[in-house]
């Protein structure tokens, strides 16, 4: 037993040399995450905090002037045009030089005088409708902002229901603060998965692995010195992340770090799992790159991270089951946001366990089979 | 005929020849590894049935939990409205615990509480109604804070048509979406994902080949024969162009008749911008495995810059115009942010030449550069 830890250790330390010690390789693993997680962190929001609009005022009132200076003074919504023909509306939202075109009607304080409501009529550009829906809404609450200043100015009643809204969790909607605990699992899934993967394949290419073979180690051996350097380098790549998330981002961390790094290091292992058993059914590099890159883009697109599972069909989110990332992310969001401790993590935590299991003994039996 | 001029032109000839039989070399390699044919044409398909299907961010069929204080018939009747509404499936909580306790299971995404005087209050015309959302996934949460206003809002101003209550807001916003009237998700992410696979497939197809041959030692070889490397570069791009158009061509036809995407823009400037941004694509696999003249880095590195940035940074899903200045001019070196913008308007669109034109215009100028600059490592390389 003694033996066979020191002979997956020796085999470890070769493993983290062959990884570690040329530096370009050992920059391609470091360096990337807390790069991309940086990068990402802020372009990875559905937040926006700039929309250009540009705006065919007809009424040239004090009313309209007073909604569109509610615009401006958001601080969110620029505008660069003011429009005096019908005609340019398309110009602007064609060329992408606005995000969203007003047009307020010549009679709009008239008819606000009149209490016969009036009506803005706003066109957005819709070839990305999530984030022209989200304009809309900041929109829309300046308006209610507006609505509710004109009733009192003008000893109006206030309106018959109002809502008041909280978010739980995330009292500002940031969307930021899904997604960076969300890329914990999702930057370190691609590399670890990559690397364990092309590095039993390398070894074949090169023929190195017939010579491992001939010396006393187990398979099973062999897979653990194989997979124990992965681990190291997806927990460093993991806190590279969290530290950015925390130290950079400044998003509150809720819950406890046993409990993340516990579910951390169950996710690595199943990655590693599926990176291994890939690895021995992979005769070229190439075919092993070929592999993970099949299953890492899936992976990571079908992880929630951006999309809601929810929104998939039902036969796809079968498929979701069987996506380490997917758990990892609902890990790292609850424990990180929520707070949330083990036992609610339940359900995170055995299917992470038994893609683990799954993977590790198929790819034992298959390399002891090869074997022979 | 001077002699030069001839001897120029004489050289040409065996220029060609030497091309074509590196294609043929190459093509037979492509042909021969089935793991070549798998990126260029089987993982295009996967990939656009595989995300088509499963990307949306469409907000549909909202468990949302009702807690009714006290029952009354403005209650009854509002609740009657959300439930005949296709964004929600409203369920009854018997008290704000449960109600709590589901939404922290994440059992339903939001609760509308009714409190006890409704009734009374909506009357006097100041009625107050309470609404919590799960916050995890806030652009979701979003979209259903402006649905259940939406719902709400239609279901007064029904009231006030019926003459029960006698109120409309002073300004109400008339909004259109353009090129998307039903605001389906699919229509921008479909083509997105196009430049997603575009990017992957390019940039894998050409990344490992050279660092191959250098690790193999089979490039020295070559090296030996009068080819010369830009002749090598061309012999090793035309077969994986060919691939990478084919594959291009699944997307497409996966885009139009499976995902029901409109074309609005003409097929032409489609297709002239994906050849070149299949070269662009093939061209940073070839600079990358040109460069590290190693597999395992080679790959790494072509996951690396194309993936994860054309995913994050391309204006795909995220909008470029929020981003900070730094990260904005980081998308600005990312070929893929291009050719996004010109796939949504020629999707969606049509052929807006304002957009067209330069996006075009740039990504032929990454595509030349990096033709030149493949060439360059090389022949820095061979020496």
């Amino acid at each position: 037993m003694l033996s066979a830890i020191l002979r997956i250790l020796a085999l470890t330390r070769k493993e983290l040399l062959a990884v570690l010690k040329d530096r370009r390789s050992r920059t391609s693993l470091l360096v990337p995450p807390v790069v991309q997680a940086l990068l990402f962190g802020y372009a990875a929001t559905y937040d926006l905090n700039h929309v250009p609009y540009a705006v065919l005022d007809q009424d040239r009132s004090a009313s309209s002037r007073a909604l569109l200076a509610g615009l401006d003074g958001s601080g969110i919504f620029e505008r660069v045009a003011d429009l005096h023909h019908a005609g340019d509306l398309a110009r602007y939202i064609d060329a992408r030089r606005a995000l969203l075109v007003l047009q307020i009607a010549p009679d709009f304080e008239r008819r606000l005088l009149d209490g016969a409501g009036a009506e803005v009529q706003v066109i957005a550009d819709g070839r990305n409708s999530n984030t022209a829906g989200t304009a809309l809404g900041y929109l829309s609450s300046i308006v209610e902002q507006f609505n509710i200043s004109w009733r009192s100015d003008h000893a109006l009643p206030a309106a018959p229901v109002e809502i008041v809204s909280r978010a739980w969790y995330n009292p500002n909607l940031e969307t930021r603060w899904n997604m960076i605990p969300g890329m914990i699992g999702t930057l370190t899934l691609i590399q670890t998965m990559m690397l364990t993967a092309m590095s039993v394949a390398r070894e074949r290419e090169q023929g190195t692995f017939d010579q491992l073979l001939v010396t006393p180690f187990h398979p099973y051996e062999i897979m653990a010195g194989k997979a124990l350097p992965s681990m190291f380098v997806g927990t460093i790549q993991a806190t590279g992340v969290l530290l950015v998330a925390q130290l950079w981002f400044r998003i509150p961390f809720a819950g406890s770090y046993l409990t993340l790094y516990a579910g951390l290091l169950l996710f690595l292992l199943a990655a590693i799992g599926i990176g291994l058993l890939l690895s021995s059914v992979a005769a070229t590099m190439q075919q092993a790159m070929l592999y993970s890159m099949l299953l890492i883009m899936p992976f990571s697109l079908l992880s929630g991270l951006t999309t809601p599972l929810s929104n998939m069909p039902r036969s796809l989110q079968y498929f979701t089951a069987l996506n380490p990332l997917r758990y990892a992310i609902d890990i790292a969001r609850r424990v990180y946001l929520e707070g949330v401790g083990l036992n609610v993590l339940w359900p995170d935590l055995w299917p992470l366990a038994l893609i683990a299991a799954v993977t590790l003994a198929a790819a034992s039996w298959m390399f002891s089979h090869r074997m022979q | 005929m001077s002699g030069e001029a001839a001897a120029a032109l004489n050289a040409w000839p065996a220029k060609l020849r030497r091309i074509r039989a590196l294609v043929r070399k190459e093509t037979y390699q492509v042909l021969r590894d089935p793991s070549s044919i798998a990126i260029g044409v089987v993982l295009p398909l996967i990939l656009i049935l595989l995300f088509g299907y499963g990307l949306s961010l469409d907000v549909k069929n909202v468990p949302l939990a009702i807690v009714m204080d006290e029952p009354s018939g403005e209650a009854t009747e509002l609740v009657g409205a959300l439930e005949l509404s296709a964004y929600f499936r409203p369920q009854i909580a018997d008290s704000m615990p449960v109600a709590q306790q589901l939404l922290l299971q994440q059992k339903v995404d939001g609760i509308l509480h009714i409190q006890s005087d409704f009734a009374r209050r909506l009357s006097a015309g100041q009625a107050t109604l309470q609404l919590i959302v799960h916050g995890a996934d806030a652009n979701r949460a979003r979209i259903i804070q402006s649905y259940v206003e939406g719902a709400v809002g239609a279901w007064t101003a029904q009231r006030a048509a019926q003459g029960q209550l006698t109120d409309s807001p002073p300004v109400t916003l008339l909004t259109r979406i353009w090129f998307n009237e039903a605001n389906d998700s699919s229509y921008f992410l479909v083509p997105g994902l196009i430049v997603l696979v575009m990017t992957l497939i390019g940039a894998l197809l050409t990344s490992m080949v050279m660092a191959r041959e250098w690790e193999r030692g089979t490039l020295e070889a070559l090296l030996v024969t009068p080819v010369r490397s830009d002749e090598i570069l061309l012999g090793k791009t035309l077969p994986y162009f060919v691939l990478g158009l084919i594959g291009l061509a699944v997307c497409v036809l996966a885009a139009k008749f499976l995902f029901q995407v409109p074309m609005r823009g003409s097929l032409w400037i489609l297709l002239g911008a994906s050849m070149l941004y299949v070269l662009v694509a093939l061209g940073i696999g070839l600079l990358i495995s040109s460069w590290v003249k190693n597999q395992l880095v080679a790959s790494q590195l072509t996951m690396l810059v194309t993936f994860m940035p054309a995913f994050m940074l391309s204006g795909f899903l995220f909008d470029l115009r929020s981003m900070p200045l730094l990260v904005r001019l980081i998308t600005y070196l990312l070929p893929a942010r291009y050719y996004v913008a010109l796939l949504q308007s020629v999707f969606l669109a049509g052929d807006v030449w304002p957009v067209i034109v330069p996006n075009t215009l740039v990504l032929a100028l990454m595509a030349a550069v990096l033709g030149l600059s493949s060439r360059a490592v090389m022949n820095k390389r061979l020496i």
